[in-house]
């Protein structure tokens, strides 16, 4: 019992290590990528490290109450619950986290609970802007959640499962068996709110940086935001693995690294999707991404859920 | 004779030991026994503010954090001088030297430096020339919010020796007699390059362990608050604006 308590924590650590890194690294390289897309040589690639070990080595830090201590860490919470609870690579005990039966669900709550504590924490520093990002952040969450959720219904009743790993599964044996070819409509309506997900132009209107410093986050400094750039790794990790999972197959192979490699390359490709639009679009204002959400990947989401019911 | 003047300098100003000597600022040359900082129990007085607001305000005076020893100061050191987050605050004409460094000419990204729209998560500070009472007021508040390490970076004449404002009558002249300053960079107003060349020069000052200006504010903490107290003369502020 105890040596399978501790290989499953060593195991979860390892795997943890490896999505921070390489988020870590992938968010790097993204910039740098956005750098030459803008003409510039742009920051090298281990840049977030460096950042995240000045934040955590600053000598002071102010606290304004509990929930301003609570909100780095709910959001913490929010970005490990959302990894831990799917797997990864699909096949290997390594790195199927706590995946069970019913992990969709779960995971689709642990996107929003981190942004919730977040929201209560940001309030607590008592920044006007704080509360200001965090109402235009929920405003947009609220949004791409409906052709997200539509997805995932869809999803869920062509599979008739609510568990990531069956759904991987079932997309094995060659890219014509996953999702983004069988359900199209699904993958679009996902692919869409996955934009807004990741906050990146046209959907950054949540950060925007100068008109609202930097919204949610304003107040937040030291080890706070520290831990708040390691969720940011984390999460956005787990959501571009948790996108791979859905819609386009997984990530599996006999051989361990293969099967990394593997989930190296097409969450790449993802996350370099959401920069391709990022570098191509203006921000969007709040009421201009609602409507947006609200529109075509909507439609589009129902589109799929009739596919599937009918 | 020089180092004669050097002490007379200091002698008058009380500057911290290791400020550069250039042309006092005549402004902070005066008495400052009328302006009462602490109260019996060394806490701040806050006697800019209505007596309600003094609950809402921290009323300890910045701490002298001691760095580590040996190779883990001089990693994180390393870490500080790598990502300089710069304070988005332009004060004088010099804040538009900072647009080109941003863009792809200069770029200074590929240095690890880039701007931070809020004083909280900024490690340095740009003051980008003159500096009016007015937004003096303004520059100290921000200071003050900056979490430590923190650096300062002096732009153009205007901040060492009050430049073409020499003797305006509402602008400093000496910028680190307010607050300390790590690095000048003489011009008016210097070209990007020589913003580059000082940001460098800080970095290898950070690397050094010789940026500790918050540190020196913190010894210093009357002396500077006398000094900003004397200019500013509509303190309803904090003493302290952590
Ligand atoms: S040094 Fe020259 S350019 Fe700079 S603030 Fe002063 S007058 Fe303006």
């Amino acid at each position: 019992m105890l040596s399978a308590i501790l290989t499953k924590t060593f195991y979860t650590f390892i795997s943890l290590m490896v999505i921070l890194n390489y988020a870590l690294l992938l968010i790097g390289s993204m910039a740098r990528i956005r750098a030459k897309v803008q003409g510039r040589v742009g920051q090298p690639v281990w840049q977030p490290y460096i950042d995240i070990i000045k934040n955590y080595g600053k000598r002071t830090a102010v606290t304004h109450g509990v929930m301003f201590y609570l909100g780095p860490v709910f959001r913490l919470a929010g970005g490990l619950g959302t990894y831990l609870f799917m797997p990864v690579v699909y096949g290997f005990v390594m790195f199927e986290n706590f995946s069970f039966s019913g992990d969709l669900l779960l995971v689709m709550y642990f996107i929003f609970f981190g942004q919730l504590g977040m929201a209560l924490g940001a309030g607590e520093s008592g920044h006007p802007y704080s509360p200001l990002g965090v109402s235009r952040g929920l405003a947009q969450m609220t949004a791409f959640e409906l052709p997200f959720a539509l997805a995932v219904i869809s999803i869920v009743a062509q599979y008739g499962t609510l568990s990531i790993t069956e759904i991987v599964a079932a997309q094995q044996g060659g890219w014509q068996n996953w999702v983004a070819f069988t359900n199209p409509f699904a993958m679009i309506a996902g692919m869409l709110a996955f934009l807004g997900m990741s906050m990146q132009n046209p959907f950054s209107v949540v950060i925007a940086p100068q008109e609202i410093p930097i919204g949610p986050p304003t107040e937040m400094h030291s080890a706070f935001l520290g831990m708040l750039q390691t969720n940011r790794a984390i999460f956005n990790g787990a959501k571009m693995v948790l996108f791979m999972n859905l819609f386009w197959g997984g990530a599996t192979h006999k051989y361990l690294l293969v099967a990394i490699l593997i989930m190296v390359v097409k969450t790449f490709l993802i996350y370099l999707y959401v920069n391709i639009v990022g570098a191509s679009f203006p921000r969007f204002k709040t009421e201009q991404s609602i409507r947006f959400f609200l529109g075509v990947p909507t439609i589009i989401g129902i589109i799929a859920v009739i596919l599937q019911s009918i | 004779m020089e180092k004669d003047m050097e002490r007379r300098l200091y002698a008058d100003t009380g500057a911290p030991e290791g400020s550069p000597v250039v042309n006092p600022d005549p402004r902070t040359l005066g008495d400052s026994s009328n302006i009462q900082l602490f109260n019996e129990q060394l806490k701040l007085l806050n006697s800019g503010l209505t007596e309600e607001d003094r609950l809402n305000f921290c009323d300890t005076p910045p701490e002298v954090i001691k760095p580590f020893r040996g190779h883990w100061e001089n990693f994180l050191n390393w870490a500080r001088s790598e990502s300089l987050w710069i304070l988005g605050f332009g004060t004088g004409c010099g804040a538009i030297e900072l647009r080109p460094l941003m863009t792809s000419r200069f770029d200074m990204y590929q240095y690890g430096i880039q701007p931070r729209p809020t004083p909280r998560q900024s490690s340095i500070f740009v003051i980008g020339g003159y500096a009016s009472v007015k937004t003096m007021k303004r520059i100290v508040r921000s200071y003050e919010q900056m979490q430590g390490p923190k650096f300062v970076l002096g732009l153009g004449s205007c901040t060492i020796n009050g430049g073409m404002y020499y003797d305006s009558y509402n602008t400093v002249n000496r910028l680190d007699h307010y607050i300390p300053v790590d690095v000048y960079i003489a011009g008016c107003m210097p070209r990007p390059e020589a913003l580059l060349a000082g940001l460098m020069e800080l970095k290898t000052i950070i690397k050094e362990g010789r940026g500790e200006g918050a540190n020196k504010y913190a010894e210093n903490f009357e002396w500077y608050k006398a000094n900003q107290k004397r200019i500013i003369k509509d303190w309803n502020m904090p003493d302290y604006n952590w």
